[in-house]
């Protein structure tokens, strides 16, 4: 399995560089993985963050970008605001977590 | 590994390379409602400029007085069987039986929301959050009888073929 090193920290990660292991990841590494992606890291960007973490804890899934808006009460238009682009793809790596599979 | 972390490659620019991804919908039957609305939030979420034309029986998937109550009827479709039970035919003639309709219907939609997979309104609301462009056709309405207040509000508008083919110039497109 590949690893590498950010913020000082050797992670495991698959083969596009989402982390592996979870239990790697604390909210000062989410700031700095959040950095790499051109994110500078609010409290408006921790409220997902936060969820995903707390909902893969819970289903040992990756929530789809509608699982994070019904359930932590969170537009869609703002996670796209948030997170432009990709915005499920790249809460999850922001989380440390795999990238959703849902399809919806 | 070197010092330089490896991070996944989010192709930011995709937008600005231009895919875009033109999805015409012209069945108003449940079941072939939902392919284009997946398709297209999959897209959106994959930073996708993202147009969906709704066109003839499409039109029921916008028309506020129909969206709610789409239809699925197993008649025509022999590759019918019951969920589950592959190999297992269902005959033609009983799906054109009064109430049968009701009834695959509400199992289709059970088994959709048992997916935690919205029904059309609410997938409309989640693709036009998510910054998807919605346009009705300007023939269909002017045979409906219907103007853009009859629409779902995320509707942008109605419009002409052409109108439609100009502003998805370069698009792939999918016709459903």
């Amino acid at each position: 399995m590949p690893t590498t090193t950010i913020a000082g920290r050797t992670l495991d990660v698959n083969e596009e560089g989402f982390m592996t292991n979870p239990d790697q990841w604390d909210e000062a590494l989410g700031a700095e993985l959040a950095k790499l992606i051109g994110l500078e890291m609010t409290e408006a960007h921790w409220a997902p963050i936060r969820f995903l973490r707390t909902d893969f804890a819970a289903m040992h899934e990756t929530p789809t970008l509608r699982r994070v808006s019904t359930q932590a009460g969170i537009a869609v238009k703002d996670l796209f605001a948030l997170f432009p682009g990709k915005p499920a793809k790249k809460m999850a790596y922001v989380a440390g977590l795999p990238k959703p599979k849902g399809c919806v | 590994m070197n010092d330089t972390p490896f991070v996944p490659s989010f192709d930011d620019d995709s937008a600005s390379t231009g895919r875009k991804l033109a999805i015409i919908c012209s069945k108003g039957n449940l079941d072939m409602a939902y392919p284009g609305l997946i398709l297209a939030n999959a897209a959106l979420g994959e930073g996708i400029e993202t147009h969906l034309f709704f066109t003839f029986w499409g039109f029921d998937m916008i028309n506020k007085k129909t969206m709610e109550h789409l239809k699925f009827s197993y008649l025509g479709n022999t590759a019918m069987h019951p969920p589950g039970a592959f190999g297992v035919s269902m005959p033609q003639g009983m799906a054109g039986l009064p109430g049968v309709t009701a009834l695959t219907t509400a199992m289709m939609k059970k088994q959709i929301a048992d997916l935690d997979v919205p029904e059309v309104p609410e997938f409309l609301e989640l693709i036009h959050g998510s910054g998807g462009h919605l346009w009705a056709c300007r023939m269909s309405a002017d045979m409906m009888k219907l103007h853009e207040e009859d629409l779902y509000e995320g509707v942008e508008g109605i419009i002409s073929a052409t109108d439609f083919i100009e502003l998805t110039d370069g698009a792939q497109l999918l016709f459903i």
